[in-house]
């Protein structure tokens, strides 16, 4: 038999109701104003640190330390850059071959293909590898050297952490990361054409079909390389800051690593839908 | 509490001689993190060629006066003069020009791990505010005057190793050394002689006060090894409970009635020092 509910004390539950969900309502705000402020300060900091190191630039770049990042961040990074990008094309054609020939498109696999690869998955796979790769071991380095006290032995030689340690990382990914994503991309095309011929797709249909769908003034591909600019900046930004803040001996080390990869691809991958986004609003 | 018995028998504030403008003035310093006071006003001063030895608890808070010093961390209240200028609102920028000046001997050396010895030694000869006119120095020059800092911190020969394969008094030399190499007019030493045996101990006591009188270079010593104190302090500051708890000469500290001065000194578990952290 149900319980018949007084008046009186139906209107105390409703009451407490609306006062929980008051609460809840009042958390909810606080945190999402917490999270917004804390995304907000974050960025914050990662356009100072931009403006030190722009502003470290006056006092000039030591050549061998640019030498040597731009040697581990880039050329250290290509063989599995070349491997990523090869197998990420030659998956790109399993899915697109049969379906486009089907649909009696076959002609087009290369110039699809070759789309994809250099607008998207070539910039995108180089950024997370490079992330995975480089940008954990930044962290990780300059987090290892705040624990041990190095940071502070360089500031008591007046030596700015900035320009001994962001600037010549910063450059050598702005710079490294475009030139990967080129290999990549020619890894990515090349890998998607092996598996389109032994699918059956010729080699001259393969190369021809590029110049059917892409942009003969190459912007295809500078959009690319603009979009590896931006993620070259993400990740060095994020991989010094979180080795620089970091706090707690080698737990800390760990967590920035950390933190530092799963940042910096997200970021990398909210990136890519702005800039895709900002640079093809017609299709879109 | 300021245990300094009479001021009659203090030393001047300026130490030898107490003439001139102290090389290192602290004013009411006081340092809190997240609301928690460390340093709760420290008043001290170093002349030039001076020793002073700072002392305290673990955790009393003579390191975080080293940062304050140095400009790494910044006072929450009073006054850090190096040489009469204010620093603590200078800039990162405007500290560099303090810290060339300037050379710290870290408690864990805090040598560059990526380096050899060689390049920990030299870098900031050629990477400091001074690398213009030292870009001029010949390889020959460069290395003979690594090698002659090395002989002199007692380490001829190691410039090719690693700091992983240096003991751990083999690698506060080296940081010696690598504080040396600017040529510094102050050197501060966070614990130079902690952990270590007490013949390394006393050779890196002997290698403090050669290098303070033969260049006439300040030093502030962060210590608690009271034979290091006592023999190579002009001037003793005592920091208890976060307070200058004591100012004055190595035999007025060691002779000092004071309660917690003297189970300082005598390290003993019997006294005010440990019922107070009890408490």
């Amino acid at each position: 038999m149900p319980t018949r509910v007084e008046p009186e004390s139906a209107g105390g539950i409703a009451h407490e109701a609306v006062e929980a969900l008051e609460e809840v309502g009042e958390f909810s705000g606080r945190l999402a104003k917490n999270a917004l402020l804390g995304t907000l300060s974050y960025f914050g900091e990662l356009v100072r640190l931009f403006g030190q190191s722009i502003g470290s630039l006056r006092g000039g770049v030591h050549f061998g330390d640019l030498v040597r990042q731009t040697s581990f961040i880039g050329v250290e990074s290509l063989p599995i850059v070349l491997l990523t990008a090869l197998s990420s094309g030659g998956v790109l054609a399993l899915y697109t071959v049969n379906t486009l020939t089907d649909y009696g498109a076959g002609g087009l696999v290369g110039g699809v293909i070759a789309l994809t690869v250099v607008r998207e998955t070539g910039p995108l796979i180089t950024a997370i590898t490079v992330v995975a790769r480089a940008g954990s071991a930044i962290s990780a380095e300059i987090a290892s050297m705040k624990a041990t006290e190095q940071l502070d032995a360089l500031r008591s030689l007046a030596v700015s952490p900035i320009d001994y340690l962001v600037v010549p990382r910063l450059l050598a990914s702005l710079l490294m990361l475009p030139i990967l994503t080129l290999f990549a991309d020619a890894a990515g095309v090349i890998g998607g054409g092996l598996v389109a011929y032994n699918k059956g797709v010729g080699v001259r249909a393969y190369t021809d079909s590029f110049r059917l769908l892409m942009e003969p003034s190459g912007r295809d591909i500078f959009e690319g390389l603009l979009k590896a600019l931006v993620f070259g900046l993400i990740l060095a930004l994020i991989a010094c800051r979180e080795g620089l803040q970091s706090e707690g001996g080698a737990a800390g080390v760990g967590r920035a690593t950390n933190r530092s990869v799963v940042l910096a691809i997200v970021l990398v991958y909210f990136a890519d839908l702005v800039l895709t986004w900002m640079l093809r609003p017609i299709q879109l | 509490m300021d245990a300094t018995p009479d001021p009659a028998l203090t030393p001047p504030l300026l130490g030898a001689g107490g003439q001139g403008t102290p090389r290192i003035d602290l004013r009411d310093v006081k340092f809190a993190v997240e609301g928690r006071e460390i340093l709760k006003g420290i008043t001290a001063s170093v002349a030039a060629g001076e020793i002073l030895c700072v002392c305290g608890l673990s955790g009393s808070g003579k390191s975080t006066l080293l940062k304050l010093i140095s400009g790494l961390a910044r006072a929450t209240s009073g006054e850090v003069l190096i040489d009469g200028t204010e620093i603590t609102k200078l800039s990162e920028r405007e500290l560099d020009k303090i810290r060339a000046k300037m050379g710290i001997v870290f408690q864990y050396a805090a040598l560059f791990d990526s380096m050899t010895v060689f390049d920990n030694i030299a870098f900031g000869l050629l990477r400091g505010p001074r690398r213009a006119e030292n870009k001029k120095i010949k390889p020959f020059t460069l290395n003979r005057t690594v090698a002659e800092l090395l002989r002199d911190v007692g380490l001829p020969g190691i410039e090719r190793r690693m700091p992983a394969e240096l003991s751990g008094g083999m690698r506060r030399r080296v940081g010696l050394a690598r504080a040396l190499a600017t040529r510094p007019e102050i050197i501060l030493y966070d614990e130079p002689t902690s952990g270590l045996d007490p013949v390394t101990a006393a050779a890196i006591d002997d290698l403090i006060v050669e290098t303070g009188t033969r260049n006439r270079v300040t030093s502030l010593v962060v210590s608690h090894d009271m034979n290091s104190i006592l023999k190579i302090a002009d001037r003793v500051l005592m920091i208890y409970d976060g307070q200058r708890h004591f100012w004055g000469s190595p035999d007025e500290f060691k002779n000092s009635p004071d309660p917690v001065v003297q189970q300082f000194v005598s390290g003993s578990t019997d006294g005010p020092i440990l019922k107070k952290k009890k408490s």
